[in-house]
C-alpha cells in the first residue's frame, strides 16, 4: 500500500454518505450552514481522489475488503486506474456543478444538498465496487438520489420527464436483477473477479444461460448509458431539470459506459473462453448509430438545453464506439475523451442556464430575442464551449477524436468509423454555429420590455469558466493524461491482474 | 415444483410487462410491482429449491443457499422504497398534469378530458 493509508479506498464512498446524513440531521439549519457542509465535503473529495489517482497511477490495484472478509465471500472495493480516473471526473464536475447550484437552485426546494451528497455516494460506490450485486445496490442509490434531484424545484415538464425517467429505470433495475440472478444461479458467485474465473470455464450446457445474462446486463448498462435504441428517456429528462443537476447528470450516462467497459473487459474479455467477445458484434455498430441519431437530434433541437441533452447522447456514441473497437489505443482514446465530454457538456448546461436567464421570456429557445445583457461574456464562453464540443482544435475534443480516428485505422470498421465521426463532427459544428449566431447575432435589438432580464453574475459564470479551464488543462497536460489513459487501457486488457489482485494467487 | 415456480415467475413477469406498457400511471405502477415480485421469486429460486433443509449450515450436509435470501431481502427493500416513490410521483403527476396518463396528455382542445 505504498503511500496510501489502509482505509483510503473507502473514503470517497464514506465522505459523501456521512455528509449526506449530517445534512439530513441538520435539515432545519440555516441554508448557509448546509451549503458550507455540502461544499466542504465536495471540495474535500478532490484532493482525496487525486491522491487515489496518484496511488493507482503506478499500476497498483488496491483492494479494500469490507469487514475484512476474504474476496469471493465478502464485498471488495477496488481502486485501479479506471476507477480512480472515473472518481476524478466525478469529483471535479460535482464541485463545479455545486458551485453553480449555490447561486440559488439549492434554495428552490428542501434536501437539495442531502440528495446531492447521496448522489455522489452512489456514483463513487459504483466506480469502486468489485461485486456485481453491490454494483446494483449503488446503481439504485444513485438513481434514487437522481430522481429527487431531477424533480428538484418541481414544475409540469419536470414531473412528466421525471415520471418517464423513474419508470424506465425501475424496469432497468428489474432486468439487472434477472441478469445478476442468472449469473449467480449458474456460477454461484457475484464477485466480479471470481465471476471472471468461473465464466472462463463455462460448460457448453450453461453457455446459453451465461450469454443471456451477459446480454441482459448489456441492455441494462446501455439503458443507463443512453445507447440507441434506449436513449429516448434522456433528452426530455436532461433538458427540463435544473442546470447544476443536468451538469452532474453528465457523469451519470458515463456510469453505464464505465460498467460496460468494466464488466466486458473483465468478465467477457479475451481470456473468457467460450463467452469471450460477447459484445463484439453489438457495441460498435450500436454506438455508431447512437452517434448519428444523437447528432441528428443536435441539429434538429429547438432549444439550447435540448441541444445539450442530445450532445450527451452523441458523446455516448463516440465513447462507446471507442470502447467497442476494443483495442488498447481505442480504449485509451475513449478514456481521454470521457472527462472531456463530461466537462464540456456540463459547462454547456451551466452556461445555457445563464443565457436563458439573460434572455428573459425567450429563455433558451432558438428564436430571435432581444440583445441579452452581458452578451459579450456569454458569447465568448459559448464560443469556447462550442469549439470544445464540436471537436475543433485547439481544445481537448479535437485530441480525443483524433486519437479515436487514429486507433480506428486498424479496425475492420475503419471506413464506417471515419465516415460517421467526421460527418457527425461537421454536423455538430454547423448546429452549434447556428445556435450561437441565432442566440447572439440575430437579435431584435435592445430590450424595451420590462422587467429587464437579469445579467449573469460572475459567480454564476465562474463554474463555467472553471470547467473550461479544466478542458484547457486537458490540452496542456495531454501527454501525461493520454499516457495515463493508455496505461489504463493496458491494465484493462489484462484482466488477470485484477483477478489476482482481488483473489490473491491466481488459480 | 420447479415447473410450478417457473410458471409463476413467467406469469407474474408477463402480467408485469403487460401492465407496465399501459397508458395510465396506476397500471404502470402495478406492473412494476408485479415485475419486482417476479424478480424476487426468481432470485430466491436461484439458490435452488430445497424442501426441509436448514436455512444455514447445520449438522447435516444439506442446507439451502443463504446468499439468495440475503439478496432477495435487499431487493425487496429497494423495490419497496422505489414503489413508494413512484406512487408519490404518480400522484404528483396526476395533480400537476391534470390527468393520470403517463404522457400527461391534455385533451382540452381535441376532445373530452
Amino acid at each position: 500500500m505504498n503511500g496510501l493509508a489502509t482505509h483510503w479506498p473507502i473514503l470517497p464512498v464514506l465522505l459523501p454518505l456521512v455528509a449526506g446524513i449530517v445534512l439530513l440531521a441538520l435539515r432545519n439549519a440555516p441554508l448557509a450552514v448546509q451549503r458550507g457542509i455540502s461544499l466542504a465535503a465536495t471540495v474535500a473529495l478532490v484532493p482525496l481522489v487525486l491522491a487515489l489517482l496518484a496511488g493507482a497511477g503506478d499500476g497498483a490495484q488496491y483492494v479494500y475488503k469490507l469487514g475484512n472478509w476474504d474476496a469471493p465471500f465478502g464485498i471488495v472495493l477496488v481502486v485501479d486506474r479506471l476507477a480512480a480516473w472515473m472518481l476524478m471526473a466525478t469529483a471535479l464536475v460535482a464541485l463545479f456543478a455545486l458551485l453553480h447550484a449555490l447561486q440559488g437552485v439549492d434554495a428552490e426546494g428542501r434536501y437539495f444538498h442531502v440528495l446531492y451528497q447521496l448522489q455522489l455516494f452512489g456514483l463513487n460506490g459504483t466506480f469502486l465496487t468489485g461485486d456485481l450485486f453491490n454494483l446494483f445496490v449503488f446503481f439504485e442509490i444513485l438513481l434514487l438520489a437522481s430522481y429527487g434531484l431531477l424533480l428538484h424545484g418541481g414544475g409540469r415538464l419536470r414531473v412528466k420527464a421525471g415520471l418517464h425517467f423513474v419508470v424506465i429505470n425501475l424496469a432497468g433495475s428489474t432486468l439487472f436483477l434477472f441478469a445478476v440472478g442468472t449469473l449467480y444461479g449458474v456460477t454461484g458467485t457475484l464477485n466480479m473477479a471470481d465471476l471472471a474465473v468461473k465464466l472462463a470455464h463455462t460448460s457448453t450446457a450453461n453457455l446459453a444461460l451465461i450469454q443471456t445474462a451477459g446480454l441482459l446486463l448489456f441492455a441494462v448498462f446501455a439503458l443507463k448509458a443512453a445507447l440507441l435504441p434506449l436513449y429516448l428517456w434522456l433528452p426530455a429528462a436532461y433538458a427540463h431539470t435544473s442546470a447544476p443537476v443536468a451538469a452532474l447528470f453528465a457523469i451519470m450516462t458515463k456510469v453505464g459506459a464505465y460498467s460496460i467497459l468494466r464488466v466486458y473487459s473483465l468478465m467477457f474479455g479475451g481470456d473468457a473462453g467460450s463467452v469471450a467477445g460477447l459484445l463484439d458484434a453489438w457495441l460498435a455498430p450500436l454506438a455508431l448509430a447512437t452517434l448519428i441519431v444523437g447528432m441528428l437530434g443536435v441539429v434538429a433541437s429547438t432549444a439550447l438545453r435540448q441541444q445539450a441533452a442530445y450532445l450527451v447522447v452523441a458523446s455516448i456514441g463516440s465513447l462507446l464506439l471507442a470502447f467497442g473497437l476494443g483495442t488498447r489505443d481505442a480504449i485509451a482514446a475513449g478514456l481521454y475523451y470521457l472527462p472531456h465530454s463530461v466537462f464540456a457538456v456540463a459547462a454547456l448546461f451551466l452556461l445555457a442556464d445563464s443565457i436563458s436567464r439573460a434572455r428573459g421570456e425567450f429563455a433558451d429557445r432558438f428564436v430571435p430575442g432581444f440583445t441579452m445583457p452581458g452578451a459579450r461574456v456569454l458569447g465568448g464562453l459559448f464560443f469556447i464551449v462550442a469549439v470544445a464540443l464540436a471537436g475543433l482544435p485547439p481544445l481537448s475534443g479535437f485530441l480525443g477524436k483524433f486519437m479515436l480516428l487514429r486507433a480506428a485505422l486498424d479496425s475492420p470498421l475503419f471506413p464506417w468509423v471515419w465516415g460517421v465521426v467526421l460527418v457527425t463532427g461537421l454536423a455538430g459544428m454547423i448546429a452549434l454555429a447556428r445556435s450561437g449566431s441565432l442566440l447572439f447575432y440575430r437579435t431584435l435589438g435592445a430590450n424595451g420590455a420590462t422587467p429587464t432580464p437579469t445579467a449573469p453574475t460572475w459567480a454564476a459564470l465562474a463554474p463555467v469558466a472553471g470547467l473550461l479551464l479544466l478542458l484547457i488543462g486537458m490540452v496542456i497536460w495531454a501527454g501525461p493524461l493520454s499516457g495515463y489513459a493508455s496505461a489504463t487501457a493496458t491494465q484493462l486488457l489484462q484482466p488477470q491482474l485484477y483477478i489476482s489482485a482481488v483473489l490473491g494467487a491466481t488459480p | 415444483m420447479e415447473a410450478l415456480i417457473a410458471l409463476i415467475i413467467g406469469i407474474l413477469t408477463a402480467c408485469g410487462v403487460f401492465l407496465a406498457l399501459r397508458g395510465q400511471t396506476f397500471p404502470v405502477v402495478l406492473g412494476l410491482t408485479f415485475l419486482s415480485y417476479a424478480v424476487n421469486l426468481f432470485l430466491f429460486a436461484m439458490g435452488r429449491l430445497a424442501i426441509g433443509a436448514p436455512p444455514v449450515i447445520a449438522d447435516g450436509a444439506a442446507y439451502t443457499d443463504p446468499l439468495p435470501q440475503a439478496l432477495v431481502l435487499t431487493a425487496i427493500v429497494i423495490s419497496f422504497g422505489m414503489t413508494a416513490f413512484v406512487i408519490v410521483l404518480a400522484l404528483k403527476a396526476r395533480a400537476e398534469l391534470g390527468n393520470d396518463h403517463v404522457d400527461g396528455t391534455h385533451y382540452d382542445e381535441e376532445g373530452p378530458r
